[in-house]
């Protein structure tokens, strides 16, 4: 059975955690391109090497970021996303219409 | 035939001694006018196609490994067609269709065996499902229909009609399900591919792609240079790796696939059977050993090694429907790694790089799609370019606008 390192629960079975994709910049929705938001959402290097990404530990729904080897499967480190993020991210949440909806 | 059996039994030679399968190996010329890269179902599928069909005969395949190594001898050898979209059905039909003449195009037996598929429902949602399902494929003139309890009792008796507390609602019964034996399908394409005068290099490894001026114009191996006038790839598995060579990122993600096989019984399951809400397919073979597979794994990776977590799921789904098969003993168990689309769907066609055609995002549904994607892939290079309509739905470009081909429902566990 594969252990997982959880920053917060400690070594638990993989199969309490789920995966949350690679770790990348989110471009601004309301300003972007189609083209620049499908690269995001769809597109990824998904190659042979050591990535950064999401995980989440399902019982606490406790989010963290793991640094995981993508032939060996071997996790070399997990940490708490305040680690990477300790800056306030501040989200529109009311976009400027550009125009008065039809409806 | 019995006749010249007769004649050979009284000769003295071997009669078949110079009918070789595969060709010796050859140096790897300066230049070709096709490159394919991947020497698996559907890289020498394409090679086949363009020899019959277009005449275009100076093409090479470059195999890292040996010929049909990959995927296409880990996957369960399902064909079928009974998908939900319009593009996809249109699409899978006519390689189900190309399937069933494949032994006498060959003159080399593939071993295929209509059997049927039966997909079964568990929840009035599902049975919706079914129902479009149904409805498209019958349209596009495939054997589908949707059967009740008793039918899917009368069809396969030993089926727990209530497995893991989910009674079965209904049955996606798909006439035109069938298997094939996977080595033989890419066998018989390598042959006919070379005997038309198709080089198949094996052991080549492409290392990297040269681009020029946004063209692509020829490959790098671990035998030297190779210079060509249009590359296909075709690399079920590492897509992204071999794409990126190329200098283009693609919208997939890699997981292994596991899959598993037990000791031989008895006939007693003449058709597939898959549960949509256990995640789980299971068939007989011919030899009578039982083949369990399911979905891809849970998390992305490039390693074809075993896990006790998917084969718990696993056999307790198969245990659930088959409540006998507890007693049976697992031989082998084995992964491929699949290139998943968000969508469920391939990518085939045009590429950002000018001459480089793509054949990727084969998932999970691969080998079911081997005859047509090597047709409609030698159509595309044959016409330089111009993309078949059969496959323009898959296009790369589809999750630029947002236009996905979604198929995930008729895909996720019922290969």
């Amino acid at each position: 059975m594969k252990i997982m390192h959880c920053p917060l629960n400690g070594p638990r079975n993989i199969s309490e955690f789920v995966y949350g994709g690679e770790v990348k910049p989110m471009p601004n929705p309301h300003t972007c391109s189609d083209k620049e938001w499908a690269e995001y959402v769809f597109y990824s290097d998904n190659t042979i090497r050591i990535i950064t990404e999401w995980w989440y530990h399902a019982p606490s729904g406790y989010w963290f970021i793991a640094e995981r080897h993508t032939a060996s499967d071997e996790i070399l480190k997990t940490y708490d996303p305040s680690e990477r993020f300790d800056q306030r991210i501040e989200f529109d949440s009311k976009p400027e219409l550009t125009q008065e909806p039809s409806i | 035939m019995p006749f010249s059996l007769l004649k050979y039994g009284l000769k003295n030679d071997y009669p078949f001694e110079n009918d070789v399968d595969l060709p010796s190996p050859t140096a790897l010329k300066k230049h070709y006018d096709v490159v394919i890269i991947g020497g698996g179902g559907h890289g020498v599928a394409t090679a086949y196609y363009l020899a019959k069909y277009h005449g275009i005969t100076n093409v090479a395949i470059l195999e890292k490994g040996y010929l049909g190594g990959g995927n296409t001898a880990r996957n369960t050898a399902v064909i079928r067609s009974n998908y939900l979209t319009s593009e996809g059905v249109k699409f899978y039909k006519e390689s189900v269709d190309l399937f069933k003449g494949l032994s006498n195009e060959f003159d080399f037996n593939i071993m295929y065996s209509s059997r049927g598929q039966l997909t079964l429902a568990h929840t009035e949602a599902t049975v919706r499902s079914f129902r479009q399902r149904t409805e498209v494929n019958t349209h596009f003139g495939g054997k589908t229909e949707l059967i009740d309890p008793q039918q899917i009792k009368e069809l396969v008796p030993t089926l727990n009609m209530n497995p893991a507390d989910m009674p079965i609602l209904a049955g996606l019964w798909h006439i035109d399900g069938a298997t094939a034996r996977h080595d033989a399908v890419a066998w018989g394409y390598a042959k006919g591919a070379t005997q038309r005068g198709v080089e198949l290099h094996q052991l080549t490894e492409v290392t990297d792609v040269i681009v020029e001026n946004g063209k692509a114009t020829g490959v790098k191996t671990n035998r030297g240079n190779v210079s060509c006038g249009c590359i296909v790839q075709a690399v079920a598995g590492h897509s992204s790796v071999v794409a990126a060579m190329a200098g283009i990122k693609m919208p997939i993600t890699t997981y292994p696939l596991q899959a598993m096989v037990t000791q031989p019984v008895k006939p007693f399951l003449n058709p597939l059977v898959s549960s949509s809400a256990l995640h789980c397919y299971v068939q007989q073979t011919g030899r009578g050993e039982m083949v369990f597979g399911g979905g891809s794994d849970p998390y992305p990776l490039y390693n074809t090694r075993s896990t006790m977590d998917l084969k718990e799921s696993l056999l307790a789904s198969a245990v659930e429907m088959f409540p006998f098969m507890a007693n049976l003993k697992l031989m082998r168990q084995w992964a491929g790694i699949t290139d998943m689309t968000s969508d469920y769907s391939p990518i085939m066609g045009l590429s950002p790089v000018e001459n480089y055609y793509l054949d990727a995002g084969w998932g999970t549904w691969g080998f079911k799609s081997t005859p047509i994607c090597g047709k409609t892939m030698a159509q595309l290079v044959a016409n330089g370019g111009k993309v078949p309509d059969l496959i323009a739905p898959f296009a790369m470009d589809r999750f630029d606008v947002f236009r996905q081909v979604n198929e995930m429902g008729a895909t996720a566990a019922s290969h």
